[in-house]
């Protein structure tokens, strides 16, 4: 921990010596040997039929990790601060409002038989337009403040998660079952026929934001400074909180909702390159994410049997990681 | 004449009792309460037990509320926004793992002595950071809350308690009867002392220092008001479940429209809390009769919209 604490800092000469491009390629290198290992490693039985599988976990993985992990940067960015995730505006809870409500009215077989495009692409606009709205309604505009935005969505949040309990209450307890499947991440069950489109959508966002990256080390510098080097303050950042909100909706509607995740990517990215900037900070949180989950998923599959326990394992470590960092920086 | 809108107000609440004691699936009016030993049976059994934690349960909440805004200095803060619900939650899950024969009265004391811990550390977290809006100190306690709940989660799926603890957790009124009820008296003398105390949690709200200088023994002030608030939201989440944002916005909206005197306040605070719980009560009993939607879950929607509201308005003080 103090090692990485030293790379924060620019000033410390020890981790200087390596230049970012070589950091940068490191960290790829890791991710993709982590990659190569979890693909071919360990084969028991067929090897087509293993090798399909993994390969749509991996997928899956490499989609949720490029997702949470632009999306936290992003965020982070555009609300000048380095702690908050943007999960912890709604999404979560949006999420687990509508699992609830479809299996509420239509029952517990209407998970399953709805699954497919269509769905995806609902779940996925609803929750997009849910953080729109809250952003047009209270961040735009004048004596908007990111703080009261994301304090009434996480107000309504509490309010959908007390809608679903009660809702959650009534169900027969297979139904329940059925349904309790989908409000915890779920990385390695997720369906294959989703990911040219997921993947679509987070190259197109990466795109849009790798292409944007200079105009988001503006925004670094706040308000009046981004407004005086010619960017369009507002215009900026409703692009970015829609890529951002489009990313992780996705990714909930993929994987299902998961919190401090991006928190853990961008916080090690900050950490390992030591700059602030966008270039070398997104892939560099990008790669990270690949080594948390695919290595987690690794050590967990074949050192201790437990290969469902991943996002368990990763939230609540990265909660504990979340709470001990907010100590020691002393403030929000 | 300065005490007739408080007479008023108490005879509202009052009449609100009346309806609420009247209102229910089992057909009871005042007559069959005389002539019929069946209806003056179940009246005592179900309605009046009823009526009775509905009461306690929300003067338990809406005080605490203000003890916790007056102890931390925040308008914001009350237990579900600070994750001592959250603390509580995990306090009695934790005990039925351990021990699944547990008497309620066992439960209670863990989900109290968790909430104490929670709220502890919550204070601990806030002085250890700087604050730079009001905002920021819900946001703070509610993200110590996930981190809390997800461990909660956790445990429940992997011992297949989930859909107990979704039922536990939004709890309702409608399972409350004779002899569950009872622990909540414990709620109606916290409120009193609470009550008797309030100058001093004012002044233990004013910062150590100044505390101190007035003659104060500022930690154990802020050990019994912790403690004290600690003891409410461990009975009533046991007994009654969560009850979202009641501690927040009826204190809020009392100081908007009578200003900051905590003790001419509080018992206003306690007639709107019971007004506003026996309202939701209602709603829920009467909405969808013969069924009910818990009046929890009623306060999460209203109590959400009520504080999306404050804030909004705070903003615009903020900002004129």
């Amino acid at each position: 921990m103090s090692e990485t604490r030293i790379a924060a800092r620019p000033a410390a000469p020890a981790r200087r010596s390596l230049p970012v491009a070589a950091r940068l390629a490191v960290a790829g290198t890791i991710a993709a040997t982590a990659v190569v290992c979890y693909l071919f490693l360990f084969i028991q039985g067929s090897f087509d039929f293993a090798f399909e599988r993994r390969l749509t976990v991996i997928g899956t993985m490499v989609v949720v990790a490029f997702a949470h992990a632009v999306g936290t940067v992003v965020f982070q960015t555009i609300t000048h601060n380095r702690i908050l995730t943007p999960s912890i505006m709604g999404f979560d809870a949006v999420y687990i409002l509508m699992q609830t409500l479809l299996v509420a009215f239509f029952g517990g077989s209407v998970l399953a038989a709805t699954d497919g495009m269509p769905k995806l692409l609902t779940q996925t606009l609803l929750m997009v337009c849910f953080t729109m709205l809250l952003f047009r309604w209270l961040f735009s505009g004048r004596g908007g403040s990111i703080h009261v935005m994301l304090l009434v969505g996480v107000v309504l949040g509490l309010a959908f998660r007390s809608v679903s309990d009660f809702l959650q209450r009534m169900l027969s307890p297979s139904e329940y079952d059925v349904l309790s499947t989908r409000l915890f991440g779920r990385l390695t069950s997720a369906e294959a026929s989703y990911l040219p489109l997921a993947a679509g959508v987070c190259l197109i966002a990466g795109a849009v934001v790798w292409y944007r990256c200079h105009r988001l080390d503006a925004l670094l510098l706040g308000r009046d400074a981004a407004t005086n080097l010619g960017i369009d303050h507002k215009r900026e950042l409703t692009v970015m909180l829609l890529v951002v909100s489009l990313l992780i909706a996705m990714s909930t509607a993929l994987a299902g909702p998961m919190t401090f995740f991006g928190f853990v990517t961008a916080m090690l990215a900050y950490q390992m390159t030591g700059t602030h900037r966008h270039a070398a900070v997104l892939p560099m949180a990008f790669f990270i994410g690949v080594i948390t989950l695919v290595g987690g998923q690794f050590v967990l599959e074949h050192v201790f049997y437990a290969s469902g326990m991943l996002t368990v394992v990763i939230e609540f470590l990265g909660g504990a990681v979340f709470l001990l960092h907010l100590l020691r920086k002393g403030t929000l | 004449m300065r005490r007739l809108p408080i007479l008023l107000a108490t005879l509202g609440v009052l009449a609100l009792i009346v309806v609420s004691l009247f209102v229910g699936s089992y057909d009871i009016d005042l007559r069959s309460l005389f002539t019929d030993p069946e209806a003056r049976r179940m009246f005592f059994i179900s309605r009046v037990p009823r009526t009775l934690a509905l009461v306690l349960a929300a003067a338990a909440m809406a005080v605490s509320g203000v003890i916790m805004q007056m102890l931390v200095q925040n308008r914001f803060v009350e237990p579900t926004t600070t994750g001592t619900s959250e603390w509580a939650a995990l306090g009695v899950l934790l005990l039925t793992l351990l021990a699944p024969a547990a008497s309620p009265l066992l439960k209670m004391g863990a989900a109290s002595a968790f909430a104490f811990l929670g709220a502890m550390v919550f204070l601990f977290v806030l002085q250890r950071i700087a604050l730079k809006s009001q905002v920021i100190v819900p946001i703070v306690g509610i993200m110590l809350g996930a981190l809390i709940s997800s461990l909660t989660l956790y445990l429940a799926s992997t011992y297949q308690l989930l859909q107990t603890l979704a039922t536990w957790r939004s709890g309702g009124f409608s399972s409350v009867v004779r002899g569950t009820y009872e622990p909540l008296w414990v709620v109606g003398i916290i409120v009193i002392g609470l009550y008797l105390a309030a100058d001093r949690f004012t002044i233990a709200g004013l910062g150590r220092d100044t505390a101190t200088s007035l003659g104060l023994p500022y930690r154990r002030i802020m050990f019994i008001g912790l403690t004290m608030v600690a003891l409410a939201t461990g009975v009533t989440t046991v007994v009654v479940g969560f009850l979202p944002f009641l501690g927040l916005i009826i204190p809020n909206l009392v100081s908007m429209a009578r200003g900051d005197d905590i003790r001419s306040n509080l018992p206003w605070v306690v007639l709107s809390s019971v007004a506003l719980m026996i309202a939701c009560d209602l709603v829920g009993r009467t909405l969808v009769a013969p069924l009910e939607i818990p009046a929890t879950v009623v306060l999460g929607a209203v109590g959400a919209v009520v504080f999306v509201a404050m804030i909004l308005r705070q903003r615009k003080k903020a900002h004129v």
